[in-house]
């Protein structure tokens, strides 16, 4: 199996707070994973990294067999440059926690925007793709509303999206339903699921849902204090954890089970 | 009274001159103050530091000296500058230091979540500062470059003092040559109000134009 993540002795802290602490892991071409654990475990962290929003202070990430935060500067690592990380951010698209769609434009212009600054697609192309796009995400006839017109769970499907237009060939879902109303969750992880379903798509989500995780990953890891405890496929992450501290975890969402 | 309203034509002629003044320095000012804040976000070093050696020498000088700098040092050093030039060019320049206080805020203002959205779609950081935050920061520079284009009105009054003659030369000719005072500094203090009221519609009109169909831009995307 193609390994299309590597994070080989990760270190990143937050001044005097470790959030990770050597981390080695990888993730599979096409694989679907959830990262669960307590708030505060560098979960979160994991996907800034590699969306290229937090440093990394020791150790490397490869991404697409390339490292992300060095370049290769005859034989030695340097940091990478600005260039060298537009170049690896080709490949990787985030959706976030408080959605950041562009409240300036409408949600059609959201996503035919970046289509056009980035890839280069013509407009008429760029719109064709916006509007299959909002189909499938179920929001056909919002093209013209502007974010602040839409609800939480509408505009999340928005960012969605607007992920979606840029082909990336790895896609980072950091806590998506979280500032979202209860009654909105389900909305936005049925696009999820279904996405899951059907595209090659590498997937990582950050969650607190945990049926969510269960349906939509292939392998679920296990974090605390900046390490993974336990790593494995969801139905035995859920019903047989090896490691106590992932069962007192998971304690506290039984019910939800 | 009437006898002030004779010299309307020259009133009206120091109105326009005030106007002229005031507008070719607001232009002035704007192409500063967005070249001056938007270099306080420069990558390079360098960048940043002229930019806030120039906010900080335009702002803590007087700009009445400035204006006589222009106008009577220059020539010395073989910069000569017509007073109208001058004028326009110490009003502008001054007025942009603090209009670049204005861009650097309202673009700050903007937030990380955009920013980093931006990242995430891969804008190079031009393309973020062009499409993403500059014309979310717009909206919020309007009402606070309206203050400062009044603030720009009133400043060019200063001119008088290097032989322009505006709205306040004018006044001070009329006062000389009819020995009336109150009259005539009633009479401009009327117009400069008369000038302010029409470029606060202005502004307001813009703030209205440039907000339409984002109103709660703050509340709604983040």
């Amino acid at each position: 199996m193609n390994k299309i993540i590597e994070f080989q002795d990760v270190s990143k802290s937050f001044g005097s707070l470790q959030v990770l602490e050597n981390l080695n892991m990888h993730v599979n071409s096409g694989e679907k994973l959830a990262l669960i654990g307590p708030s505060g475990s560098g979960k979160t962290t994991i996907l800034r990294i590699l969306m290229t929003l937090e440093k990394i202070d020791g150790g490397v990430v490869k991404v697409d067999g390339d490292y992300l935060w060095h370049q290769k500067i005859g034989d030695k690592l340097e940091p990478a440059s600005e260039k060298h990380l537009h170049k690896m951010r080709k490949n990787i698209c985030m959706v976030f926690q408080q959605f950041n769609l562009f409240p300036h434009l409408t949600v059609l212009n959201n996503i035919v925007q970046p289509q056009i600054l980035i890839k280069g697609v013509d407009k008429v192309d760029a719109s064709n793709k916006a509007e299959e796009l909002l189909a499938l995400v179920g929001l056909e006839g919002k093209e013209s509303h502007y974010p602040h017109q839409l609800s939480g769970g509408q505009q999340q499907r928005v960012a969605i999206a607007r992920a979606l237009a840029m082909d990336p060939k790895i896609m980072l879902f950091d806590e998506v339903t979280s500032a979202l109303d209860p009654e909105l969750v389900e909305e936005v992880l049925s696009v999820l699921r279904q996405l899951a379903e059907n595209t090659n798509t590498t997937m990582l989500t950050v969650t607190h849902e945990m049926n969510f995780a269960r349906d939509f990953a292939d392998r679920v890891l296990f974090f605390e204090h900046g390490r993974i405890i336990e790593s494995g496929p969801p139905d035995i992450m859920f019903t047989n954890p090896k490691e106590s501290r992932t069962r007192d975890f998971l304690k506290n969402f039984i019910g939800g089970i | 009274m009437n006898e002030v309203l004779t010299y309307s034509p020259i009133l009206i002629e120091g109105t326009i001159t005030s106007i002229t003044l005031t507008i070719a320095s607001a232009i002035l000012a704007l192409l500063v103050s967005f070249i001056v804040g938007l270099a306080r976000f420069s990558r390079l070093r360098s960048v940043r530091w002229s930019a806030v050696v120039y906010l900080e020498f335009f702002r803590g000088t007087s700009a009445i000296v400035q204006m006589f700098f222009m106008y009577y040092v220059l020539p010395l050093l073989g910069v000569n500058f017509s007073p109208i030039m001058a004028g326009i060019l110490a009003c502008g320049l001054n007025v942009g230091a603090y209009g670049s206080e204005i861009v650097r805020g309202a673009v700050q203002s903007v937030g990380r979540p955009q920013h980093e959205a931006a990242i995430s779609l891969n804008y190079t950081s031009y393309q973020r500062f062009l499409y993403v935050l500059i014309p979310q920061a717009i909206p919020m520079m309007v009402p606070t470059f309206g203050n400062l284009l009044i603030e720009l009105l009133k400043l060019t009054a200063v001119a008088s003092l290097i032989t322009i003659s505006d709205l306040t030369f004018m006044a001070q000719i009329i006062r000389a040559q009819t020995a009336l005072t109150l009259e005539p500094f009633l009479v401009i203090l009327i117009i400069y109000f008369c000038i302010s009221s029409v470029l606060i519609a202005i502004t307001n009109y813009i703030g209205r134009k440039v907000s339409k169909g984002r109103d709660t831009i703050q509340a709604g995307g983040d």
